[in-house]
């Protein structure tokens, strides 16, 4: 490779007041004053570059920043074996390990990951935990049949399942109509959208427990997704016994093929890092475990953005559409969500990171 | 000061606990520095300082200009206004205690103001560059690592929870202890992340000490005197000691320079009087240096005064 022309750097070396380099008795010392503007320049662009202030350096300086690396690399490498200067050697330590964090840390802007990400990287991280995906779908369906039959065989069951807050008129025994009362529609949008941010910041927060959860515990996370399920199971029991089934599930899918589909797969992330690591195959375990997070991390960020769509849909259309309109939105959701993470660029390769 | 803490090699050791190599794409061996157990909670408690202190002046601003809003004291539902407000409040908690850690450590620095202000800075264990899928995953776990056990610890004793309540804590404090029981201090978000949290130590260049006064001239300017060292007495000090000289010149405290000063002339048998500390140790510095380096040039090194 060619060297780049040095004299990128004449108007820098003006500048500096020429250090007296005739004086120094030392011959390490001497090497040292011969290179100090250079790293001086080099320190300075990484100043700027570390504070964010990217517009403001020259295009000089940009095209610079490779070649001034190298050099203060060699410096390294030449004072390490010649001088004893510890300054100097710690100076120099510091500023190419600096450099190199932003020479080998290519950054993309947030824009452009965000195009490569919801463009294809987010639906290849969902189909590559499938398997866990299928663990905790298994696991959500069994526990909604469970709370169905729990509460099916004993009323008492459903107190036990259901929380408190929930048990306002819905409760065994209730009449029809006052069940069907809790799902009217309401007339006006009035205090929809505070409703739908409160239920975005308590349920992505729920999400990211059930993540977390499910690397720390696995199975007991399991057992977390079997309980919240049974919840749902029971209560369809409930509108089922008085004949609402339609109903219940119109209202419930509007947000609920998002939401629950959300929840499916932070549940699933969590459980992909603990698979990997107590499988971690060929690779180290370490590394396993490194490479799991970051995929589980990209679908929890899928996660996050389902939740804005999940809180959005459940302020205003679960409150405000009809039941067939709520059927309708909900398979459509569905129907999007699977199509997007199972089919969106499948005949595509991962470009090799 | 026992022996032991003071023998060079033992601090060299005990340093080289925390010490790992990266080697560049240029075959140049960096040395980096695993950041300390308590200078990342000492960033973590700057961090929840700012944070909180960041949100509550917001909530009282919003609060502030709610209050400022309603103009129709009749109404009985709230004002669209006020909702607007409310949905910005519920927002702005989540995006500051989620988005704070992510959106700083995705930054060119890698590191949090709190982690900045102490020096440290987030990294990718295989050398590679930090992804923001990394920086994601290791802030994903803050709740089980940290509030979490920090929840049953207060709980768990009071005997509520019973049984269950203790070993969930037990439980919980892997997590919270986890940094302790490895050597590259990584937290769990660490090792499902790839990452690891290291020093970036802020150096300054500082002078050539062989350009000026008696290092450059061997000779003091204050009385003329010229030291000139024979090869027996340059032979007593190794490259530690030749560093910890440079030190003593570099911070230039008199009782500091007055005390090794004495320290040396005892060690190599001179008598030159006091005065002149100065001047006699930047041409101690130098030529010793020189002996040093000259050696080095041959392939022969002397690490300290023991080797």
């Amino acid at each position: 490779m060619k060297a780049p022309s040095l004299n990128i750097f004449k108007r820098k070396q003006e500048m500096a007041t020429a250090p007296d380099i005739e004086a120094a008795t030392l011959r390490s010392d001497r090497f040292r004053l011969q290179r100090e503007n250079e790293w001086r320049r080099l320190e300075e662009i990484l100043d700027r570059l570390e504070s964010g202030r990217l517009r403001k350096l020259s295009d000089d300086d940009v095209l610079a920043l490779p070649a001034l690396y190298r050099m203060a690399a060699s410096s390294l490498a030449v004072a390490r074996e010649t001088s004893l200067d510890a300054s100097t050697l710690g100076y120099l330590e510091t500023l190419v390990q600096r450099a190199w964090f932003q020479v080998y840390g290519p950054r993309q802007g947030l824009t452009s990951w965000m195009r490569k990400f919801f463009g294809g990287q987010l639906s290849q991280s969902i189909r590559e935990i499938w398997l866990d995906i299928c663990v905790a779908l298994f696991v959500m369906i069994m526990g909604t049949i469970t709370g169905w039959i729990l509460v099916s065989r004993n009323v008492e069951w459903y107190y036990s399942l259901v929380p408190t807050q929930f048990t306002d008129t819905r409760v065994p025994g209730a009449s029809r109509e006052i069940l069907l009362e809790s799902l009217k529609v309401e007339d006006s949008a009035q205090g929809m959208s505070a409703f739908a941010a409160q239920l975005f910041s308590n349920n992505a927060g729920v999400a990211i427990l059930a993540f977390a959860l499910g690397f720390a515990f696995g199975i007991p996370s399991l057992m977390l997704l079997v309980h919240n399920m049974a919840v749902l199971g029971a209560m369809m029991w409930l509108y089922a016994s008085v004949g609402l089934h339609w109903e219940f599930a119109a209202w419930l899918s509007v947000h609920g093929t998002t939401e629950l589909f959300a929840i499916l797969l932070a549940g699933a992330a969590g459980m992909h890092i603990g698979r990997k690591m107590a499988f971690p195959g060929k690779k180290s375990i370490m590394a396993a475990a490194a490479k799991g997070g970051q995929r589980a991390a990209q679908v929890m960020i899928g996660v996050v953005t389902m939740l804005i769509f999940a809180a959005v849909l459940e302020a205003f259309p679960r409150q405000l559409a009809g039941t067939e309109a709520r059927a309708i939105i909900g398979v459509f959701m569905l129907l999007f969500w699977l199509a997007y993470f199972f089919g969106y660029g499948l005949g595509r390769k991962r470009p090799a990171s | 000061m026992s022996r032991s803490s003071s023998n060079p090699a033992k601090i060299r050791e005990r340093l080289a606990k925390r010490q790992r190599t990266l080697v560049t794409p240029e075959g140049v061996a960096l040395p980096l520095t695993i950041a300390s157990r308590s200078a990342r909670a000492g960033a973590l408690l700057l961090d929840f300082t700012i944070l909180s202190v960041t949100t509550t002046v917001l909530t009282l601003l919003l609060i502030w200009i709610a209050s400022g809003t309603v103009v129709e004291t009749e109404l009985t539902e709230l004002p669209g206004s006020t909702e607007f407000l409310f949905v910005v409040w519920s927002l702005m908690w989540f995006i500051a205690w989620n988005g704070y850690f992510i959106f700083f450590e995705m930054g060119p620095r890698g590191a949090t103001p709190g982690k900045r202000a102490v020096g440290i800075r987030v990294a990718s264990r295989a050398g590679d560059r930090l992804t923001p899928e990394a920086v994601v995953a290791r802030n994903l776990l803050r709740d089980v690592e940290l509030f979490l056990p920090l929840v049953f610890l207060l709980t768990a004793p009071s005997g509520e929870a019973g049984l269950a309540g203790w070993a969930a804590m037990l439980w919980f404090l892997v997590f919270l202890l986890f940094p302790f029981f490895n050597k590259d201090a990584m937290r769990a978000g660490d090792l499902i992340a790839g990452t690891w949290v290291l020093e970036v130590p802020k150096t300054r260049l500082d002078h050539a000490i062989s350009t000026g006064g008696a290092a450059a001239h061997g000779s003091s300017q204050l009385t003329g005197a010229a030291y000139r060292f024979g090869d027996e007495e340059l032979a007593v000090y190794g490259e530690y000691e030749l560093q910890t000289l440079e030190r003593v010149l570099r911070d230039g405290r008199p009782e500091a320079i007055e005390a090794v000063a004495e320290t040396i002339c005892r060690k190599i048998g001179w008598n030159p009087g006091s005065g002149d500390e100065r001047a006699f140790l930047e041409a101690f510095y130098a030529q010793l240096r020189a002996k040093l380096e000259s050696d080095m040039r041959f392939g022969k090194r002397k690490v300290d005064k023991f080797a």
